[in-house]
């Protein structure tokens, strides 16, 4: 261990840590001082990131390893860096900003804490995409979980407490299932490390086999809780409705952070490799995840609230993504990786819209604009061409045109309509799918139409709610957006517009990701380099 | 040993989750407290159970790998009861906000209508 770059895995966890416990020694007040530091570290952590993307991406099989303590991988704790926890790191950066940005005009004063509690959000986060085995995982979800309940509950209110209280509990429970999982893996295979578990699956003998899957199945559980699954998702609309919209922003990746885990693990342990237990679960994932698109599709439906909107197409997305995980194949899940990005920024932009548009719509916002129209105040806004409403009805002002083409573009995104990248995304899962054999399986015409199906109930249902906000209410404030809210927005679209217009490139990082993740002998070797073959000491310890 | 250990735990599971399904939120901290006692003696239990075995050596015999207990369960059940506590502290002052804003101990913050 010689140099900086050597530290680049390990840093994006550092850099959080630091700044949060710096700021815990901060007076309260000195608000400016925390957002400053917030800021910079998140910048810091977007920087390392895309390093950390370039670094993946520069040949094949590129796997960075730390060992902590430099013990090996089977004794130790080690922190991997490959394609797939980069693409995780870049996406927690981006969202960090931009849910930070986001935050300062208001939503920073709206509660003690808020800095150093997004800084452990970002900690946990950045450590469960890096972290190479599965107690290390625990932990970093517990960091990323009590960190998400202080956000959940940042701002306070009747609604939020409420919702929260069951959050927390379906979320210590779903740690208690974790730990069960973890620990009977462990009793059977007799490591924690990732990539060494994978080796030991095939070997295992038949009658610990069972005991394996069925830890395998409620760690599984776990996760799928986070990704909110069907039968295990009731929570998930309810609480991401009443969060805060920055706290939204950041905690949306929470749901993202179940699929990658049980992308990463299922993959890795079941993965081809794994002998009598290849593809265990997979049915369960694809039909798991048919059915929350089919629940997604009601609740999207079903909502005319906004945010409560949000969370819906939150499910549909984890819906999506088991689904086309469940179906197991290498192509698939390159469009998998894609349509995670794609929807991830989608979702946080959306969140982050809505409060812009509902400002305008609050208690007492008629009364507001009589005020106002009696003054005279707010016109000088409204000469702005921002749409073609110039003949007879009323112009459009400039703010609510922003708001609407974001809206808009959040829609088309959430749909997956053609020209932005929820279109190409839904593309990539399907056109592989289709052309997998000359005999297509009817599973793959059910995703098929679930997938358009769930695109049509989001679009019906946006068009409902958008037309509500931008068209059907002219009693409404114009809502008073600051540069620095309406930004974060407009960087999130403008990615995923880039994502769509780099589709080549992006496609291309994907696929390479989903091969080395279908084929993991890079990641094993990196891993378990360097551990003395045979010994005594090398066996499991039981 | 075995049989004890094992009872143990699914009792405690057992009334733990009874208790995490009532209406009650202080049914349900206690549900979820003696849930994370079951899963710590659980993962205790998955590094082996030995009845009257020396912790590291016994006197007077060489040690070997084979009389140690496994460490690694212990390092586990360590980590998870500091996490539980402190979530378990976490979730009671949540609990005790609820009660103030909705007046109510129901899980619901309202009562159901009888």
């Amino acid at each position: 261990m010689s140099g900086w770059m050597d530290h680049l895995t390990i840093a994006p966890i550092i850099v959080p840590l630091l700044a949060g416990a710096v700021m815990m020694l901060i007076d309260e007040r000195q608000r400016t001082l925390k957002a400053a530091i917030g800021m910079a570290s998140a910048l810091a952590l977007l920087g390392l990131a895309i390093l950390a993307l370039t670094v993946a991406d520069s040949g094949v099989g590129v796997v960075r390893v730390y060992r902590l303590g430099n013990w090996p991988a089977n004794f130790g704790i080690v922190l991997v860096l490959d394609r797939f926890a980069a693409l995780m790191l870049v996406l927690t950066g981006i969202l960090g900003v931009a849910a930070l940005t986001f935050s300062l005009p208001r939503w920073q004063k709206a509660g003690a804490h808020f800095h150093p509690l997004f800084q452990f959000q970002l900690m946990g986060l950045n450590g469960a995409f890096l972290t190479g085995d599965l107690f290390n995982l625990f932990v970093f979800f517990e960091i990323m979980l009590a960190a998400s309940y202080g956000l959940a509950l940042h701002g306070s209110g009747l609604a939020r407490v409420r919702a929260g209280l069951h959050y927390v509990a379906i979320n210590l429970s779903a740690s208690l299932l974790f730990l069960i999982g973890v620990s009977m893996i462990y009793g059977v295979s007799g490591t924690l490390n990732m990539a060494d578990l994978a080796g030991r699956v095939a070997s295992l003998a038949s009658e610990d086999r069972g005991l394996l899957e069925a830890g395998a199945a409620i760690l599984g559980l776990a996760f799928l809780i986070k990704a909110g699954m069907w039968p295990l998702g009731f929570w998930l609309p309810n609480t991401y409705s009443t969060l805060g919209s920055a706290s939204a922003a950041i905690v949306s990746i929470l749901s993202k952070v179940g699929i990658y885990a049980v992308l990463r693990l299922w993959l890795l342990v079941f993965g081809e490799g794994a002998g009598a237990s290849s593809g265990f679960g997979g049915t369960v994932l694809l039909i798991g995840g048919l059915l929350t698109i089919g629940f997604g599709c009601i609740a999207v439906l079903a909502t005319q609230n906004m945010a409560r909107l949000a969370g819906a197409t939150v499910l549909v997305s984890s819906g999506t993504l088991l689904a086309a995980i469940g179906a197991g194949q290498m192509a698939v899940t390159g469009g998998v990786l894609f349509y995670l990005t794609s929807s991830v920024m989608a979702v946080a932009g959306f969140f982050l819209l809505i409060e812009l548009v509902e400002r305008g719509r609050g208690v007492g916002a008629d009364v507001l604009a009589v005020t106002r129209e009696a003054f005279g105040e707010g016109d000088d806004e409204d000469a702005d061409d921002g749409a073609g409403g110039g003949g007879a009805g009323v112009p459009i002002p400039a703010t609510m045109a922003i708001l609407g083409i974001g809206f808009m573009s959040s829609a088309l995104l959430l749909a997956g309509l053609p020209p932005l990248s929820g279109f190409l995304a839904k593309f990539a899962i399907l056109s592989p799918l289709l052309a997998a054999g000359p005999e297509v399986p009817v599973t793959t015409w059910i995703l098929l139409a679930a997938l358009v199906l769930s695109g049509l109930a989001t679009v019906v249902a946006m068009t409902r709610v958008g037309i509500d906000a931008f068209w059907a209410s002219p009693a409404a404030e114009v809502p008073r957006v600051r540069v620095a809210e309406i930004a974060p927005v407009l960087l999130l679209l403008a990615l995923n517009l880039a994502l769509t217009i780099q589709a080549g490139p992006a496609m291309r990082y994907m696929e390479d990701t989903a091969r080395a993740l279908h084929a993991p002998q890079d990641y094993n070797g990196a891993v378990l380099s360097g551990i003395p073959t045979a010994g005594p000491t090398a066996g499991g310890a039981r | 040993m075995e049989l004890i250990l094992s009872l143990g735990i699914g009792v405690l599971t057992g009334s733990g989750v009874w208790l995490l399904l009532r209406p009650r939120t202080f049914q349900v901290i206690v549900g979820l407290s003696l849930l994370s006692y079951a899963v710590n003696l659980f993962i205790f239990s998955t590094g082996g159970l030995r009845t009257g075995a020396a912790p590291i050596l016994e006197g007077g015999r060489a040690g070997t790998l084979a009389m140690h207990a496994d460490p690694v369960p212990q390092a586990l059940v360590l980590t998870a009861i500091v996490i539980g506590f402190a979530t378990t502290a976490l979730f009671l002052v949540l609990l005790l906000a609820a009660r103030g804003l909705t007046g109510t101990d129901h899980v619901d913050g309202k009562e159901s209508g009888r």
